[in-house]
């Protein structure tokens, strides 16, 4: 009985997402603009997801890719695992997309990957995109205590629940990833999910989610070091900036209160289900007949009630101690976009200061009659202007795109949150109810003692 | 610090307990004689208990009056009936237990500390919160004090005791201090020399089937009410555990209601809302839980102890008549001293006889008492745990309803 991890794939539909678009429809580049619309099944203004002539037929379901654990099937995996000493062995995840995109070869395709394939994936993505100021969701941690007990071939609960943990993980990873418009339609992305072969992620030591996060983020060091304090000009950008640092420290909080809720609910679980024993073996000592059966009545209950509350745990986790930790770790690569931007500001400052001094060297070169380095610095100076002009380009292009990643980003956010924590509250409901059966069913056993 | 009258303050413990708090006995309360804890005043480091009786009977001066007593006091009644040779057939009501708020007040303290690193409105929620607790072990151990004199009270032969009526009626300290160090350590004693006596008369096999099963019952039963005892115990921690932590999660999704900029705005307050009222439902079903079981099991393990008490008195009597037959038969052989032997015969034969009858009433009495408190409060739990589970869901319905609405 596998635990229902969140599926936030984009199959998702809902008529109340159609709302003001941030992107621009006039940006060429965007093919992919109207990919982010959810469109209702009825609505009859939906658009071709990639018009070239003649549209295909529509159908709702663009991509879905599911991962899972690969060692259900007898080959590779489990050859791995037992032969060799277990340090060496590795989990292979199987990756099964379904697409109705005529960008894949085919609709249905299926491949194995390795946890290191993912974050290699991703660092790829990372040094692609995130420096034009795109969002480019983190890969899962790595985390050696967990993966060495499954190694090792630790067949106990913990390490199951790892496994289940990772793959649950891995695949929120790819739907959010190809949710994103742009990075759909990278060839990294394509090849992941399409070609039965990957070249090995190089050194992945370096490569944790983590990791990656951090080098691009050297962007925020340099702008510490920044001499000259970037003129804000744009408000929004500052209120933004602001508003997540904010939504930063209240999810981290939020997070470490439900993981704390996860964790008694599971120690509630284990005291119940060690109450109800002791109630059982009270009910065996009893010598009043009536008393007796009602006590095991009683014993039987709080059994139940012990799993309701493992379940409950499980919805605690897999719906929001994990959406969580996912928005953590996604206002982290929010707040690189952020930093991306002030570095290109930095750069275009940089360049005009240069073209300032080649202006000036140029000047004093007037005067000295060397037409030989009055020719390079001429030179350098069309140079530099053409670089101060590329900088003011980027800084534009970077802040554009970040002012529509936001605005994408703050509408899965809310459907996101809305979505999981609607499941949630169901899960809540449902404990309860069955709560109601169970002691509605012991209530006359108890009024049963005379 | 607090000075708290019973029928006011936060009514923390649900409807049902107002009124007799004898909840784990289930007495019949009749006019001669009737005892309660009228009143009750906690202090730095002692709880002083208005003990008043109502009575018809001849031996008090007044048919109605209080005294003010403290949990020593209650411990000197208890010790000095144990120690009444009169009294070894009957069960000796279980002294209650020490009132003790040092967790209380600990957490209290710790609070006091911590208080610059929490929002205004998470201090006042967790402080309100430390104070009901600290109200809900106020109330629980009077009513554990409660019970012991009405148990005394409701007793046909304890009833009548004189330590009993002084208690009651002496307005005035008793003067009875605590045990010192040495008093304490021949107490330890006393109980070591018991329990390898225990052994010793516990292997002894009864003649009489009715004791003997009633032995290997209470041996069993007593140990299975411990592990049930300590296990409800830590069953309820968890549970409190996982209501602070819902506690906190409403107070973070509230600030991120008042501060996002989203739609997510309303929905997180809403959800906020939502949990502080589910909290305070989880939070009652763990403190009722623990009053209907938890204190249940608690005093029955008592209650099972002192049985089991009874049974070796009853057996230490058996024993000292055993060896006093013998004693007489070799007396007879050697023709010496025997009417001294056949007089310490007889009055050990009277004391056995005496005890196993008023024991065999006892015993069945007390499961009388027990299968009564048992229903009463297996009953009074599944029917708290059907109001707050109703409650709840009643809650979380028409939270979402709203919130599906609102999309």
């Amino acid at each position: 009985q596998s635990p229902e991890a969140a599926r936030l794939s984009a199959e998702d539909i809902s008529p109340s997402s159609n709302g003001p678009r941030d992107d621009d429809p006039d940006d060429p580049d965007d093919l992919f603009a109207e990919a982010t619309e959810e469109v209702s099944l009825d609505s009859p203004e939906r658009q071709p997801i990639l018009s070239d002539g003649p549209s295909p037929a529509i159908t709702p379901v663009t991509i879905s890719p599911r991962v899972d654990v690969f060692d259900r099937s007898p080959d590779l995996v489990k050859h791995r695992l037992s032969s060799c000493d277990g340090m060496n062995a590795y989990m292979v995840y199987k990756v099964m997309t379904k697409t109705s995109l005529s960008i894949f070869s085919r609709d249905e395709v299926c491949v194995k990957r390795r946890f290191s394939d993912f974050l290699g994936l991703h660092s790829k993505l990372a040094s692609k995109y995130m420096h034009m100021g795109y969002i480019v969701p983190p890969a899962p941690e790595k985390s050696i205590v967990g993966m060495t007990k499954v190694k090792v071939g630790k067949e106990d609960l913990s390490s199951v629940e790892f496994v289940e943990k990772r793959r649950s993980a891995l695949e929120r990873y790819l739907l959010r990833t190809v949710k994103h418009p742009a990075l759909l339609k990278d060839p990294d992305v394509l090849q992941f999910l399409e070609s039965s072969e990957l070249p090995r992620a190089v050194s992945t030591q370096a490569l944790s989610g983590a990791g990656i996060l951090r080098m691009v983020n050297k962007a925020a060091d340099a702008v510490n070091k920044m001499t000259i304090k970037m003129n804000e000009s744009d408000a929004w950008f500052e209120e933004k900036q602001q508003q997540f640092e904010n939504l930063d420290v209240q999810l981290r909080k939020l997070h470490a209160s439900v993981e704390s809720l996860v964790y008694h609910r599971k120690e509630l679980s284990v005291n119940t289900a060690s109450f109800a024993k002791s109630a059982a073996m009270l009910g065996n000592s009893e010598d009043h007949t009536a008393l007796s059966r009602a006590l095991s009545q009683l014993a039987e209950v709080e059994e139940k009630i012990d799993q309701l509350h493992q379940d409950q745990s499980y919805a605690d986790f897999y719906l929001i101690s994990e959406l969580l930790g996912d928005y953590v770790r996604l206002i982290t690569a929010v707040k690189g976009v952020f930093d991306q931007r002030m570095k290109a500001w930095a750069k275009w400052q940089d360049a005009q200061v240069m073209l300032q001094r080649k202006r000036e060297a140029e000047a004093k070169l007037q005067y000295a009659s060397k037409p030989d380095k009055l020719q390079q610095a001429t030179d350098e100076i069309r140079e530099w202007e053409g670089k101060v002009q590329q900088g003011e380009r980027d800084f534009e292009q970077i802040s554009k795109n970040i002012r529509r990643e936001v605005g994408r980003f703050e509408k899965d956010r809310v459907k996101d949150f809305r979505v999981v924590i609607m499941k949630y509250l169901e899960s809540l409901v449902h404990t309860q109810q069955q709560l109601i059966k169970y002691w509605e069913a012991f209530l006359p056993e108890a009024k049963a003692i005379a | 610090m607090m000075q708290e009258g019973l029928d006011d303050g936060p009514d923390f413990l649900s409807e049902e307990d107002r009124g007799p708090r004898a909840v784990n006995v289930d007495l019949q309360t009749d006019a001669t004689l009737q005892v309660d804890i009228s009143d009750a005043l906690s202090e730095r480091d002692k709880v002083k208990f208005t003990v008043h009786t109502k009575s018809t009977l001849p031996n008090f001066k007044q048919n109605e009056f209080s005294v003010v007593r403290q949990h020593e006091e209650f411990i000197w009644l208890h010790d000095s009936f144990v120690e009444n040779e009169e009294y070894a057939g009957y069960i000796i009501p279980p002294a209650p237990p020490r009132p003790d708020f040092d967790a209380s007040r600990e957490k209290l303290q710790k609070l006091g500390e911590g208080e610059g690193s929490m929002t205004k409105e998470e201090f006042t929620k967790m402080k309100q919160e430390l104070e009901a607790e600290y109200l809900a072990i106020f109330k629980k151990t009077v009513a554990m004090h409660e019970v012991f004199l009405c148990r005394v009270a409701a007793h046909p032969v304890l009833r009548k005791d004189l330590n009993f009526h002084v208690f009651l009626e002496y307005n005035q300290d008793l003067s009875v201090r605590g045990k010192n160090k040495k008093e304490k350590l021949e107490d330890f004693f006393k109980n070591v020399v018991k329990s390898a006596d225990g052994v010793l008369v516990a292997g002894v096999k009864d003649v009489d089937d009715f004791f003997e099963h009633e032995k290997t019952f209470l041996l069993e039963y007593h140990n299975r009410v411990k592990e049930a005892s300590a296990k409800s115990d830590r069953k309820i921690r968890s549970h409190k555990n996982a209501a602070d932590d819902i506690n906190r999660i409403a107070s973070t999704l509230y600030t991120l209601g008042t501060q996002d900029s989203t739609d997510l705005c309303k929905f997180f307050l809403k959800v906020s809302e939502l949990f502080e009222k589910t909290r305070k439902i989880e939070a009652r079903v763990a403190a009722d839980e623990d009053l209907k079981l938890a204190d249940l099991l608690k005093y029955y393990l008592r209650e099972s102890q002192a049985a089991k008490d009874l049974l070796y008195r009853r057996g230490r009597a058996l024993v000292d008549y055993e060896n006093a037959n013998k004693a007489l038969d070799k007396a007879r052989a050697k023709n010496k001293d025997v009417l001294q032997a056949e007089t310490t015969q007889q009055v050990c034969c009277q004391k056995f006889e005496k005890i196993s009858e008023s024991a065999k009433q006892e015993l069945i009495d007390f499961k009388t008492r027990r299968v009564a408190a048992f229903r009463k409060n297996l009953v009074e739990l599944a029917e708290l745990e059907l109001k707050h589970a109703k409650g709840n869901l009643q809650l979380l319905q028409s939270c979402l309803g709203v919130l599906k609405g609102d999309t």
